[in-house]
């Protein structure tokens, strides 16, 4: 394998790595706040659905993002609603919303578009193109940090570098603000939050909704950048593997970035290599497409070790004496 | 209340506060005044509203009809946060801390100066250094909560109060987790917090603590406010007269033991917890018959694993023999119905986790660990008629409230659940009555009740093991003490050659020798 193909898998791990960590970011605000948040997968394919129509139909990615991050967002008012408000189960609260959206986004395409389920392929302005980096081109051909920089770095449309950016933002809201302390403190222990004057269903709704723009960014990137439209169930499983890359990180942002790193080599390894020939026994595409989740399992049952989850997380917060 | 010196505005005066959950109603029309700089003592038993009473005034609950004034001014208090403003602050019987934060951060939860936390780290670590020094409260700032003692907690709650600049402090049940020296130590610092003007209320159960820390003190039973009296006017026996609503036998009534011979033997028993953690380390005791043998020690330092062990709960090494036969500590003929067939009956230390099914009727509840006797059984079926006129029989012989099989443990007050916990198994006749905590959250007539059929179990010639972190409990009890510490015995004393202040220094882990 030469250094050329290594850079360009890696150059892939980066684009697949950005849906899964925006997800999983998503998700770590909304479970270090107490909510388990399986709904992860359906608020992204909802935003890519409505950002997909509406940049196709505006010509305005930007609309779209919108429109995408809005979709994302009433379910994850929803989500709230069930868990918060209503003390519901959250888990299934999840569960009715990946259903919502899995069918709710093909039935809505169908009626607009009547294109089979999907949304008209994007074409120039409705689609994030690709940020060249100052001198990208004129470095190509510089040996080792040509290709790291042209290809690895430069190339990518805003909204990876809106995903790597946030990891950094996120370990700074979580452990250098106020809001990050009170976050971090009602997925630990709501009463402390209660009893110090702090309203529990104010932060835990916050949470909710920070977790709804960044899924609705990942459900943008997913059908505006990576891909040129929407098409049926087009995050498939996303949202698991970005739950999955949460407890491997055990919560914590930078750690998150790596798994999710993880996560997008191994779908990139499996994209980039289909139908591996071992000496005359040929590996099927198949397998190859199913690698990354089955050593998603894997790895969640062998080398996670104890994960321990925030102390309120699932738990819907009822005042006693 | 007949206060000739009314020298200055109340701080906090409630004026008919009344409280309804449902049908039942928590507070009815209580009006209390507290006076400034003072220690005001609540007291009352389990359900008597004293925690609803404190948690209006704490913003957790919203009362129905009634005023109250906070330093002479009429004041709504709707959450916490306005019961914060107020000048209140409150020690919860459960902390209220986050396990894995720093004491700092724990301290500064709602009380930041701004939106970045670095500057109200570095303001509250400097005003926790004077504070520290102010009341002597001591606590390492960057300390993990979940790495402290519970004495080390409850500073860090007196002090996230003093944070907030409380001058009205409640404390609900302070005591409970603490060791005798501990309490000692919480004392010493109330009355310091008193001397600087804070005025402080007190709720508890315990009558020796409203005797020895109060100036005032009032009593509820039922919801209502029966009575507000100057501390130094009553006597322990006049309280507990006003609580119950009768007169209360304080000290259990009992005739010298006369032990027999060894029931339980124990050797070097040991202990290793789920976690590999060793509980209970290498410990080696008799309990004879006709005798109650009590131990002591602050929750968590073997005993609960002790009690488990010998309950058929959870597996052990070393031996043990029951009159003269040796019982398997794990493995088959180890687990609780082996324990039950060998007479040995168990009222284990937390009634509603394992001592009963919550949602079950009564009469099922009498049942359980004996659903295998043949006295139950109708061929392949339960008899349950023949179970419910025997849990008949226990209910009117245990004097069970209300007095009805067909009703949800959960519906029965703490006492009560107990009273059907202590009939199963003392029922059964056993040789040897393991008893965990019989009283923990019993009013004072049950607990009387209790005590006496303990009593009673005793002077038919049975052993008894009962465990308690109650020393009041354990000298009214015991016929002679053990003290447990970090899963060490720490010696053996009769009750009347010890007394409070050596078990409380054995119960700290200093060993005799030393003391």
């Amino acid at each position: 394998m030469d250094f050329l193909t290594i850079i360009q898998v890696l150059d892939s791990t980066v684009r697949l790595a950005t849906p899964l960590l925006l997800a999983c970011l998503a998700g770590l605000f909304s479970e270090r706040a107490g909510i388990f948040d399986i709904g992860l997968e359906g608020k992204m394919l909802m935003s890519a659905f409505f950002s997909a129509a509406v940049a196709a139909v505006t010509g305005s990615v930007w609309l779209g993002l919108l429109a995408g991050i809005a979709a994302s967002l009433v379910l994850a008012g929803l989500h709230g609603l069930a868990s918060i408000t209503f003390r519901g189960n959250q888990l299934i609260s999840g569960v009715a919303i990946n259903f919502l959206a899995a069918g709710m986004t093909v039935l809505i395409a169908q009626d607009w578009f009547q294109q089979g389920g999907r949304t008209p392929s994007l074409i120039g302005g409705g689609r994030f193109g690709p940020i060249e980096w100052p001198l990208a081109e004129s470095l190509r051909e510089f040996p080792l940090i040509g290709p790291v920089y042209s290809e690895l770095l430069s190339g990518h449309s805003i909204l990876v570098y809106v995903a790597f950016l946030a990891v950094p933002a996120t370990w700074w809201v979580l452990f250098r603000t106020r809001f990050g302390l009170r976050l971090r403190a009602v997925g630990e222990n709501p009463a402390a939050v209660d009893t110090a004057g702090v309203s529990v269903v104010g932060l835990r709704y916050a949470a909710v909704a920070i977790c709804g723009v960044l899924c609705g960014i990942a459900g943008a990137y997913l059908a505006t950048a990576l891909q040129a439209g929407f098409v049926k169930d087009m995050t498939a499983g996303r949202g698991f593997i970005a739950l999955a890359a949460l407890i491997f990180a055990k919560w914590r942002p930078w750690h998150a970035m790596g798994a999710c790193l993880l996560f997008g080599l191994l779908q990139a390894i499996a994209l980039r290599f289909q139908n591996i020939d071992l000496g005359g026994v040929v590996i099927p595409v198949q397998v190859m497409d199913a690698l990354p989740y089955v050593l998603t399992v894997v790895i969640l049952a062998g080398f996670v070790g104890k994960a321990i989850p925030p102390r309120a997380g699932g738990e819907p917060y009822v005042k006693e004496r | 209340m007949e206060d000739k010196t009314i020298k200055a505005v109340p701080a906090i005066e409630l004026k008919g506060i009344s409280k309804s959950f449902g049908p039942v109603q928590a507070n009815k029309n209580i009006s209390i005044s507290v006076a400034p700089g003072t220690i005001h003592g609540i007291i009352g038993e389990n359900g008597a509203g004293k925690s609803t009473l404190m948690s209006i005034l704490y913003g957790f609950y919203k009362a129905d009809k009634g005023e109250i004034w906070i330093k002479g001014k009429k004041t709504e208090i709707p959450d916490s946060q306005a019961a914060i403003a107020a000048g209140i602050g409150m020690v919860f019987q459960h902390f209220k801390l986050v396990q894995n934060f720093t004491v700092l951060e724990n301290i500064i939860l709602g009380a930041e100066d701004g939106g970045l936390l670095q500057p109200s780290l570095a303001k509250a670590r400097k005003t926790l250094a004077e504070l520290a020094a102010e009341y002597e409260l001591n606590v390492n700032p960057d300390a993990v909560i979940e790495e402290i003692g519970v004495g080390q907690q409850q500073r860090v709650e007196i002090l996230k109060a003093l944070y907030r600049q409380a001058e009205i402090l409640i404390l609900d049940e302070p005591t409970g987790v603490l060791t005798p020296a501990e309490a000692d130590q919480l004392f010493r610092i109330l009355h310091r917090l008193k001397d600087e003007g804070k005025t402080i209320i007190l709720i508890t159960h315990k009558l020796r603590e409203i005797m020895e820390a109060t100036d005032t003190v009032s009593v509820m039973r039922r919801g209502e406010m029966t009575a507000t009296v100057k501390t130094s006017e009553t006597s322990p026996e006049h309280l507990a007269e006003l609580m119950v609503g009768r007169k209360v036998l304080l000290r259990v009534d009992k005739v010298p033991a006369r032990p027999g011979k060894p029931i339980l033997e124990i050797e070097n028993l040991r202990v290793v917890d789920e976690k590999g953690v060793e509980r209970v380390k290498g410990i080696d005791l008799t309990v004879r018959a006709g005798e109650i043998l009590g131990i002591a020690g602050v929750a968590g330092n073997g005993q609960s694993e002790l009690l488990e062990v010998l309950g058929g709960m959870r597996p052990g090494s070393g031996a043990i023999r029951l009159n003269g036969r040796a019982l398997p500590l794990s493995g088959p003929g180890s687990d609780a119905r082996a324990r039950r067939a060998a007479h040995v009956a168990h009222v284990p230390e937390d009634r509603q986790r394992e001592g009963l099914i919550m949602e079950f009727h009564a009469w099922e509840n009498v049942a359980f660990g004996y659903h295998h006797d043949p006295a139950y059984q109708s061929g392949i079926f339960m008899n349950n008629a023949a179970l419910r006129a025997d849990t008949d029989r226990k209910i009117e012989k245990f004097d069970v409230r209300p007095a009805d099989g067909w009703l949800a443990a959960k519906n029965f007050s703490g006492g009560n659940q107990q009273k059907i916990v202590v009939a199963r198994e003392i029922e059964r006749n056993p040789d040897l009555l393991l008893v965990g905590q019989p009283t923990r959250g019993v009013d004072i007539g049950a607990i009387e009740f209790i005590h006496k059929q303990i009593v009673a179990l005793r002077d038919q010639g049975k052993a008894v093991l009962l465990v308690s972190v109650e020393l009041e409990e354990i000298f009214g009890l015991a016929d002679r003490i053990a003290v447990m510490f970090d899963g060490h015995i720490m010696g053996e004393r009769l009750p009347h050659e010890t007394d409070e202040k050596e078990l409380g220094l054995l119960m700290a882990g200093v060993s005799g020798e030393a003391a």
